[in-house]
C-alpha cells in the first residue's frame, strides 16, 4: 500500500509539470484558436534566456537581485518574442485557416529553437532559484521506509496552482480576457466589434511566453536548460487531447490524470510488457479518450452548421 | 543592386561551408557530428576535439607525409536517417572518396554496417556499435577500437565485484540494468545476462523512454527492490535525470556504475551536488591534458581556428574526438607506409587499420602518454584491447579510482564467436580466413 500511494503521489506530482506546458498550449488556443506547435520551443528559449541572465547578473550583485533582474530579462525577451511572432508570423495570416496558423507554429519552433542555440550556446545551463530539492519521507509511522515526497515537486505543484488562479481570474473578470474569449470565437467578429487582433494576439503569446518560463524555471531546476526540453512539449500533447483544448481546469486534471495513469502503468504493467511504456501509454490514454468524448474531459462540445 | 544581391548571396555560401578549402591532392575525412539537438552538449566537445587535431596535423605537420586533411562536417542530429543522407552525402567526396567513416551513433552504425563493405569504406566505431563486429573474419569493414559495449558490460559487472569482494560474493546480489530504449541500451544485455546466470545475481533490465526526461516510475522501483547495484547505461540528458532521480530515492550515487558513454562532465555536471560519487568506466582515456593538448593550444586555438571553448579542451569527450580522429590519422599513416604518400582510397585506408599499431614509443610520441594503452588491431581482432578503468566524479572533475581492469575473454570470445557466425550466415557474408590476410 505503502508504494502504491508512492506510485500515486509521484505521478500526480509529475503530472503537473505536464499541466505546466499544456497551459501554454490551451491558452494560445482558447484566445486565438491555434495548436501552438512551438510551445516546446518557447520553454527552451526562455530558460536559456533566464539561465544566462543569472549566470551574468550574480556574479555582481545579491541573490535576490539577481533573480529579480533575471526574471525582468527573461520575460523583456519573451514579450519580444510574442511581438515578433504577431508581426511577423501571424498578422501577415489574419483570417487564415487554422491549418496555415498551425504549420506557421512549426516554422516558429524551428526559428526559435535555432536562435535560441544560437544566442545562448548549446551548453547546458544549470539553473537554481532556490527550490527545495530535498526528499521527504512521510507516514514513516504507518508504512516501513515511509512515502516519499519530492520537495521540487511538491513547490511546483504549488508555483502551478498560484498560476492556474491567476489566469482563470484573468480571463474570467478582467475586460481583456473576455476579449481573447471572443477573438477565439471569430476573429472577423472580434474585429469587428472593435477588439484590436494584433494587440490580443501579442497579450496571448506574451502570456504563453510567461508560463513557458515558469515551465522552463521549474523544468531547469530539475534537469538543467538543455534542448531536452523541448520534448516536454510532447508530453503535453496527450494532456490536451485528454482535458480539452479550451479548458485551463482540463489540462490541469488531465495532467494530474496522464501524470498518474503514466506512472501506474509503467509500474505495473511494464514489467510484463517489457518496461518502457509510459511515453506510449499516454497516448493511448488520449486516443481512448478521442473515442469516447473527442473534446476532451472538459472541452467545449463543438456544433458547427453545415 | 541585384549584383550587390548575388555577391552577397555568394560570399553567405561560401563562408558557410564546414570545412577548409579541399584541393585534389588531399586525403578526405567526413565527419557526421551533432551539433544541434538533445544530444548536442555531448556531440560538440567530440566534434570541436576531431576537428582541433585534424587541424593540428595539418598546421604542425603539414599533413600526414605531406598529403593534406581535407573534412567536412555533416550534422546527424544524432538521428539515424539523417546520419544515413550524411553519409551519402559525403562518401564520395574528395580526390579518392572518404577515408573512412565514425557514424557516432549505434542507430546509424546499425545502418551503415552493411552499406558500408558495398562501398569499400570502413567503419571506425570508436567504443560502440555491434560488439561482435570486432570479428574481422565476419565485420571485414568495422572497427570497434579499443571497446566494445560487451567490454565496458563485462567491466562493469567485474568492477561490482571487486566492490562486493570478489565473484563469489555476487551470488545472490541485485542488480538493475536502467538503459537508454535503444539499441544502444539493449546492446550490453546479452553479456549482462551471461554473467549473471554465471555469478548467481539477479538482473533487472528497466529501459527508460529517450530522451530519458522521465525517471520517476523505473526510479520508485528501484527504491521498492533496493538493488545493491545500478548500471546506467544512458546517454544525454538521461544520466544528470538519473542522478536527480537516485537523489530523490536516497540510492547512493557511488553505487551507480555507468559506461563510458555516461561517463563524461556533460552527464554529471547538471545534476550538481547530486551527482557527486557517481562511477563510470573509461573507454582507457579520462580527461586531463598531454602534450597534444599543448600542440593544439599553441598550432589550432592561437591561430583563432578551434570551435573549443578553453574549458572544454581536455574534457572527456573532447578527448574522445581528439582520439578518435589521432587513430584515423594513423591508419592513413599506416596505410601509407604500404601504398604510397599520396592520397588513399576507402579500402586502402581500411588496410591501414586493420594494420593499426601504436606502441608505447609512438603513443609517448603522439603526446598521448597515460590516455590510452599500446594496443594492435589485427585481421581477427578489429577491438585491439579490451581494457578499462574505472572514473568517480567528485563534482568537479573525474578522478580515476581502479586500476587497468581486462574484460574476461574467456566469457567475451566465444559471444562475439557465435554472434559474428549468426550474422554472416544470416547475410550470407562467407567468413574471411584471417591467415590469408596479407
Amino acid at each position: 500500500m505503502g508504494f502504491f500511494l508512492e506510485v500515486l503521489i509521484g505521478g500526480l506530482l509529475g503530472g503537473v509539470l505536464y499541466a505546466l506546458v499544456a497551459l501554454g498550449f490551451v491558452l494560445i488556443f482558447k484566445a486565438s484558436g491555434i495548436l501552438n506547435f512551438a510551445q516546446g520551443a518557447m520553454v527552451f528559449a526562455a530558460g536559456l534566456g533566464f539561465a544566462a541572465a543569472m549566470e551574468k547578473t550574480s556574479a555582481h550583485m545579491p541573490f535576490a537581485l539577481a533573480l529579480a533582474t533575471s526574471l525582468l530579462l527573461a520575460t523583456g525577451m519573451m514579450l519580444l518574442t510574442a511581438w515578433a511572432i504577431e508581426r511577423f508570423v501571424l498578422r501577415p495570416l489574419v483570417n487564415q485557416n487554422g491549418l496555415t496558423l498551425f504549420m506557421a507554429t512549426i516554422g516558429v519552433a524551428f526559428m526559435v529553437e535555432g536562435l535560441a542555440q544560437q544566442i545562448f550556446g548549446n551548453n547546458i545551463r544549470r539553473i537554481d532559484v532556490g527550490l527545495p530539492k530535498t526528499s521527504m519521507f512521510i507516514l514513516e509511522s504507518q508504512f516501513d521506509g515511509g512515502i516519499l515526497v519530492n520537495a521540487l515537486d511538491l513547490w511546483t505543484a504549488v508555483i502551478a496552482a498560484l498560476l492556474v488562479v491567476a489566469l482563470s481570474l484573468f480571463f474570467q473578470n478582467t475586460r481583456t480576457g473576455r476579449a481573447l474569449r471572443a477573438v477565439a470565437d471569430d476573429h472577423t467578429a472580434a474585429q469587428s466589434v472593435g477588439i484590436p487582433l494584433n494587440w490580443i494576439w501579442f497579450i496571448v503569446w506574451s502570456i504563453a511566453g510567461g508560463v513557458a518560463l515558469v515551465a522552463a524555471i521549474v523544468w531547469g531546476s530539475k534537469i538543467g536548460v538543455q534542448f531536452a526540453l523541448t520534448f516536454v512539449a510532447l508530453k503535453a500533447l496527450p494532456v490536451l487531447i485528454v482535458g480539452g483544448l479550451t479548458s485551463i481546469p482540463g489540462a490541469i486534471v488531465a495532467g494530474l490524470l496522464v501524470g498518474m495513469g503514466e506512472k501506474f502503468a509503467e509500474v505495473y504493467l511494464g514489467p510484463s510488457l517489457g518496461g518502457g511504456i509510459e511515453q506510449w501509454f499516454a497516448y493511448v490514454l488520449a486516443l481512448f479518450v478521442l473515442l469516447v468524448r473527442p473534446q476532451g474531459l472538459f472541452g467545449e462540445r463543438i456544433i458547427e452548421r453545415i | 543592386m541585384k549584383k550587390l544581391y548575388l555577391v552577397g548571396l555568394a560570399a553567405a555560401l561560401a563562408f558557410s561551408v564546414d570545412s577548409p578549402a579541399r584541393a585534389d591532392g588531399d586525403q578526405f575525412i567526413p565527419i557526421l557530428s551533432y551539433r544541434t539537438g538533445p544530444y548536442a552538449p555531448n556531440g560538440i566537445p567530440y566534434a570541436n576535439g576531431f576537428v582541433d587535431y585534424l587541424e593540428l596535423v595539418n598546421r604542425r605537420d603539414g599533413g600526414v607525409n605531406g598529403i593534406k586533411l581535407a573534412f567536412e562536417e555533416c550534422e546527424t542530429g544524432y538521428a539515424t536517417d539523417r546520419g544515413v543522407e550524411c553519409y551519402e552525402r559525403l562518401k564520395g567526396k574528395g580526390p579518392t572518396g572518404a577515408s573512412f567513416f565514425n557514424p557516432l551513433s549505434t542507430g546509424i552504425t546499425f545502418a551503415l554496417t552493411e552499406k558500408a563493405p558495398a562501398d569499400k569504406i570502413p567503419l571506425i566505431t570508436f567504443g560502440y556499435g555491434r560488439s561482435e563486429s570486432r570479428d574481422g573474419s565476419v565485420f571485414r569493414w568495422s572497427f570497434p577500437l579499443l571497446g566494445t559495449y560487451w567490454t565496458a558490460a563485462d567491466v562493469i559487472v567485474q568492477y561490482i565485484a571487486s566492490q562486493v569482494g570478489g565473484v563469489e560474493a555476487l551470488r545472490g546480489k541485485k542488480i538493475v540494468h536502467l538503459y537508454l530504449d535503444s539499441p544502444y541500451g539493449k546492446e550490453p544485455l546479452p553479456v549482462l545476462e551471461a554473467k549473471a546466470a554465471k555469478y548467481g545475481f539477479s538482473l533487472t533490465p528497466m529501459p527508460v523512454t529517450a530522451p530519458g526526461l522521465e525517471q520517476k516510475s523505473q526510479w520508485l522501483q528501484i527504491r521498492q527492490s533496493k538493488p545493491d547495484f545500478v548500471i546506467l547505461w544512458g546517454y544525454g540528458v538521461m544520466d544528470p535525470t538519473a542522478m536527480q532521480e537516485a537523489a530523490a530515492v536516497n540510492f547512493p550515487r557511488d553505487r551507480i556504475i555507468g559506461n563510458w558513454w555516461a561517463g563524461a562532465e556533460p552527464d554529471v555536471a547538471p545534476a550538481g551536488e547530486q551527482g557527486i560519487g557517481y562511477k563510470a568506466v573509461m573507454l582507457q582515456h579520462g580527461a586531463g591534458r598531454g602534450k597534444v593538448h599543448a600542440d593544439v593550444e599553441k598550432y589550432v586555438v592561437t591561430a583563432g581556428v578551434s570551435r573549443s571553448k578553453p574549458e572544454e579542451i581536455g574534457q572527456v569527450l573532447y578527448n574522445r574526438g581528439l582520439l578518435n580522429a589521432m587513430l584515423g590519422v594513423e591508419a592513413i599513416r599506416t596505410a601509407q607506409a604500404k601504398f604510397g604518400k599520396r592520397p588513399l582510397t576507402g579500402e586502402e585506408v581500411r588496410w591501414g587499420i586493420e594494420n593499426l599499431k601504436l606502441d608505447e614509443s609512438r603513443i609517448a610520441a603522439l603526446g598521448i602518454e597515460g590516455m590510452i594503452r599500446p594496443f594492435q588491431i589485427s585481421c581477427a581482432d578489429h577491438q585491439g584491447a579490451g581494457l578499462s578503468r574505472v572514473q568517480q566524479w567528485d563534482g568537479k572533475t573525474w578522478k580515476v579510482v581502479s586500476d587497468w581492469i581486462q574484460a574476461d575473454e574467456s566469457l567475451l570470445a566465444p559471444m562475439v564467436k557465435a554472434a559474428a557466425q549468426k550474422y554472416g550466415a544470416d547475410k550470407s557474408i562467407p567468413a574471411f580466413d584471417c591467415t590469408k590476410a596479407q
